[in-house]
């Protein structure tokens, strides 16, 4: 009895995470532009997708913006990391403090904060300030995810390194790094799908001439609902999907991972 | 190894400009008035706190909180069953289940809170489904109700996760002493597990409140602008208004609501561990 | 008088953390192949005084001197000194041969040379089975000797030590503890060695150091510091002992409990306050209460294996004496003294 109760409960639970997933999905392969009636199938929206300028030039800001903010905060965030790691007392807290500011802030804050002091500053909104813009909210996740790794480390490993003649700077690239390797990781991932996944931070910042693809979907979702943004959604739900169990098997720790 | 130290300061610089000065100007900007170009002519003015405090500005501050507190309750009503249950499922059946609670949180938030617009909208899939089987309509979109369940289904992983983690950890020898000590099942579900479980409950409170009260986007495609939240206001400021003094007050009052609210969790959080404490004491 | 050949000298060395003095102006000059160990309790600046030699913390003040020649502006890197961490600090990404040839490496000896010299460590460290494995596979005792193979390939002047055995059960304690000595006789090279284990310190080294609060206490041989402790700390440290405040009379008589002793110690003057310690092996004690020196209670006995420890108790002070014969609690005894077993000692601040 008890058993059943749950089931019911979780199949519920499951239902609601899922039904509208399945219903964009259903819908973006529907002959007609109505969202109630099934009229036969098609893959004309996905067609028009590709066709679409506004999406094709967001997917390739989405991604390029992705790809360097990830690079550019993974090496960034695991250099400081290091650095604040061999740091003591009220420097480090403070930095760590300040560190967590984007990640505690409401995005909407951290957002129109950068918008004021881009605009203030005189720079123009587009490409270069989005690009600042990610790589600011991307860097406190590289280090949050590299700094337990560091402090995992045996401390005397360097030293260990420089007892038996390494430099210091030896003694980073060939026993720091490759110890702290899974943190940088987690951390590149993170970054990653921060960066793809941003809008609100992305929409203060992007300026008119430049769109992520979130930002695309909130103007279209604003005047209406569009089949071509069902056609996107279930690609781009497919890619998530595809990426998860991607990291799900190399990592094998997913779970700590995506929260 | 001291000298590492210097590796953290192109971040601190860094961060000096990036993080830490805009917000100054955000504050800058809420006290003052006059050309935002010109910060040499800004006025000293609390105009635009005055302009905050005017009843259908407090009317939207009140109306955030209300329904953020409103979606994080449900979000812990219905989130904590099913942690609870996760957490007592076997391996094999957990791990699927939590992969399950995983996937739609990946999906981007947008297309989330837009596939709820093609079934909440007056002819959307809901409403065909109702009209087949020929019950009533439901007009609950554009509308605080549409707002509320945007919220809930976007931030219930963000209340689960949290919970599961911390109730996944509790030592199964609690529970086996509390029985052993004669605790019925609901005695240990109140004595023992839920105020071990206080820690998992606050960050998911926070996790859910702070996106929650903050939100612009659910309820700017699920409101249709009926009801407005502290963060539409924001977004009108900044982008359409151009009135970036208001917008920096409204953004202040933000923050400082969500500092209160975190300091009365983290509050509440460190009474629950001395209580804890306490009991493992006696 | 012949010039002795010094291979580390220590000269007022001082470090402060956060403005506590840890090591206090400590002298120090150790021979070539000497056996040296700091010991001390935890906090005692034994294992900052070995990371000052190493190079890992710089001195505040002071200077320290290898082979005469000041080192202090040398980086550890270029120290032809090695270390055996606290807990080995084995990189945990490379296998048994790698951390071993790691120094080696660094040094870019030819590939051929750097095998031979590899595989030559492992076998004297009975590792040679296990070149190919991966460190955290290695059992404790497997990887300190790992620990102890990266360091001596390197064919160091002094290898230092930092409490290495800390991580070992006791059987395997003992058992590293005299392959260690064997070792460093063997290769003939100067170790430092930190621990705070009075029973470890005892066993191996040639010379003692006796750390407390950043100064040192006492320096000598095992015999010497055992013996002749020259404070309370170190009497209290090493070992158990009676501690008792007396007062010396004249040279050759000490006077406690209300008696006065025949003792060997002189050049304290007379009427001086002094500490004595009695090691509880040399309490005898007799049936006959009458026949003692000191006449006390038995208040409470426990069998230590080897020996019985009881702790017998006067008007004055409580006494530990160690016997292989049994006194049952409540029993009436008498104690006696050797005078060469009382050992005499100037009051210092301590305690």
């Amino acid at each position: 009895m008890k058993k059943l109760a749950v089931r019911i409960y979780m199949g519920l639970i499951f239902l609601f995470l899922y039904a509208p997933i399945i219903v964009l999905i259903v819908f973006s392969f529907n002959k007609t532009k109505s969202r109630g009636q099934w009229a036969g199938f098609t893959l004309d929206w996905y067609a028009q997708l590709f066709k679409d300028r506004l999406i094709t030039e967001a997917l390739y800001y989405t991604v390029t913006i992705a790809i360097l903010a990830t690079v550019i905060s993974t090496i960034v965030g695991t250099i400081a990391a290091i650095g604040i790691h061999y740091m003591r007392g009220f420097g480090k807290n403070l930095l760590l403090n300040i560190n967590n500011i984007p990640v505690l802030n409401p995005d909407i804050v951290t957002g129109v904060a950068l918008m004021t002091l881009f605009i203030s500053a005189g720079m123009r909104l587009g490409f270069m300030t989005m690009l600042i813009a990610h790589v600011l909210f991307c860097i406190p996740y590289v280090i949050l995810a590299v700094l337990p790794k560091l402090r995992q480390l045996n401390r005397h490993i360097a030293e260990a390194a420089m007892d038996l003649g390494a430099t210091p700077s030896y003694a980073l690239r060939k026993i720091i790094l490759p110890e702290i390797r899974p943190g940088i990781i987690s951390g590149a991932l993170m970054a990653f799908t921060m960066s793809i996944d941003d809008f609100v931070i992305s929409f203060f910042t992007a300026g008119n001439e430049v769109s992520n693809l979130s930002i695309v979907v909130y103007s279209m979702a604003r005047r209406g609902v569009k089949p071509t943004i069902n056609a996107l959604s279930t690609l781009m739900f497919l890619a998530v999907v595809i990426l998860l169990l991607i990291i799900n098997k190399k990592s094998g720790e997913g779970e700590e991972l995506l929260l | 190894m001291k000298r590492m130290r210097i590796l953290a300061y192109p971040y601190s610089v860094w961060m000096a400009i990036f993080i830490v000065v805009p917000l100054i100007l955000v504050f800058l900007y809420s006290f003052t008035e006059g050309d935002i170009r010109n910060l040499a002519q800004l006025k000293f003015s609390t105009r635009s706190y005055e302009r905050v405090s005017e009843p259908i500005y407090l009317k939207v501050i009140v109306n955030s909180f209300i329904l953020a507190t409103l979606s994080t309750l449900f979000c812990l009503a219905l989130g904590y069953p099913v942690a609870m249950i996760v957490a007592r499922a076997n391996p094999k059946v957990r791990s699927m289940l939590l992969m399950f609670l995983i996937v739609p949180m990946w999906m981007n938030f947008l297309l989330r809170t837009y596939a709820w617009m093609s079934i909440l909208s007056p002819n959307g899939f809901l409403n065909r489904l109702l009209e087949f089987f020929g019950l009533p309509r439901l007009e609950i979109m554009p509308g605080k109700t549409a707002v509320l369940l945007g919220m809930i289904y976007n931030f219930l992983p963000f209340m689960i996760l949290p919970i599961y983690t911390v109730l996944s950890k509790i030592d199964k020898q609690y529970l086996e002493a509390a029985s052993d000590l004669g605790a019925n099942k609901t005695r240990t579900f109140f004595k023992i597990i839920l105020p071990l479980s206080i820690p998992g409950v606050v960050s998911g409170i926070t996790m859910v409140f702070l996106p929650a009260v903050s939100t612009f986007v659910i309820s700017g495609l699920l409101g249709g602008g009926k009801t407005p939240l502290i963060g539409d206001l924001i977004e009108q400021q900044f982008m359409w208004e151009g009135n970036w003094h208001f917008g920096s007050s409204l953004s202040i009052i933000l923050m400082v609501m969500i500092l209160i609210s975190m300091a009365i969790m983290s509050r509440i959080d460190r009474d629950g561990k001395q209580d804890e404490n306490g009991h493992a004491k006696a | 008088m012949a010039k002795e050949k010094y291979i580390i000298e220590l000269r007022n060395l001082t470090k402060s953390f956060d403005g506590v003095k840890v090591v206090d102006s400590i002298n120090l000059k150790i021979k070539e192949n000497e056996f040296v160990t700091l010991l001390g309790p935890s906090g005692c600046g034994k294992t900052t005084t070995l990371r000052m030699i190493g190079g890992f913390e710089e001195p505040d003040e002071g200077e320290i001197l290898f082979e005469g020649k000041l080192l202090n502006p040398v980086p550890p890197y270029k120290r032809n000194i090695n270390t055996v961490f606290q807990r080995y600090a084995l990189f945990p990404h490379m296998n048994v041969f790698e951390n071993v040839a790691f120094g080696l490496r660094i040094k870019k000896l030819p590939k051929d040379e750097i095998e031979e010299r590899v595989e030559k460590m492992l076998r004297m460290m009975d590792l040679e089975k296990f070149g190919k494995r991966h460190v955290d596979s290695l059992s404790g005792g497997q990887q300190q000797r790992v620990a102890i193979a990266r360091a001596l390939v390197n064919e160091p002047k002094v290898l230092l030590l930092d409490e290495p055995l800390g991580a070992l059960d006791l059987k395997l304690r003992k058992e590293m503890q005299i392959e260690l000595l064997d070792m460093q006789r063997s290769v003939g090279i100067t170790f430092i060695y930190v621990t705070h284990d009075q029973e470890e310190a005892l066993t191996m080294s040639d010379t003692v150091v006796v750390m407390n609060e950043g100064h040192i206490q006492q320096v000598g041989t095992p015999e010497d510091i055992y013996n002749e402790p020259t404070n309370r700390f170190v009497a209290d440290f090493i070992g158990e002992s009676n501690i008792i405040e007396a007062t010396m009379l004249e040279d050759r008589k000490v006077m406690f409990d209300g008696r006065v002793f025949d003792c060997v110690d002189t050049g304290f003057g007379t009427n001086v306050p002094v500490d004595v310690v009695i090691r509880p092996e040399d309490l005898q004690i007799v049936t006959d209460p009458e026949k003692g020196m000191i006449r006390g209670t038995v208040t409470s006995v426990v069998f230590k294996g080897v020996h019985y420890e009881m702790l017998i108790e006067n008007e004055y002070r409580e006494y530990m004496v160690h016997s292989t014969l049994m006194f049952p609690e409540e029993t009436q005894v008498g104690m006696n003294v050797q005078p060469f077993d009382i050992h005499v000692m100037k009051k210092e601040g301590y305690g």
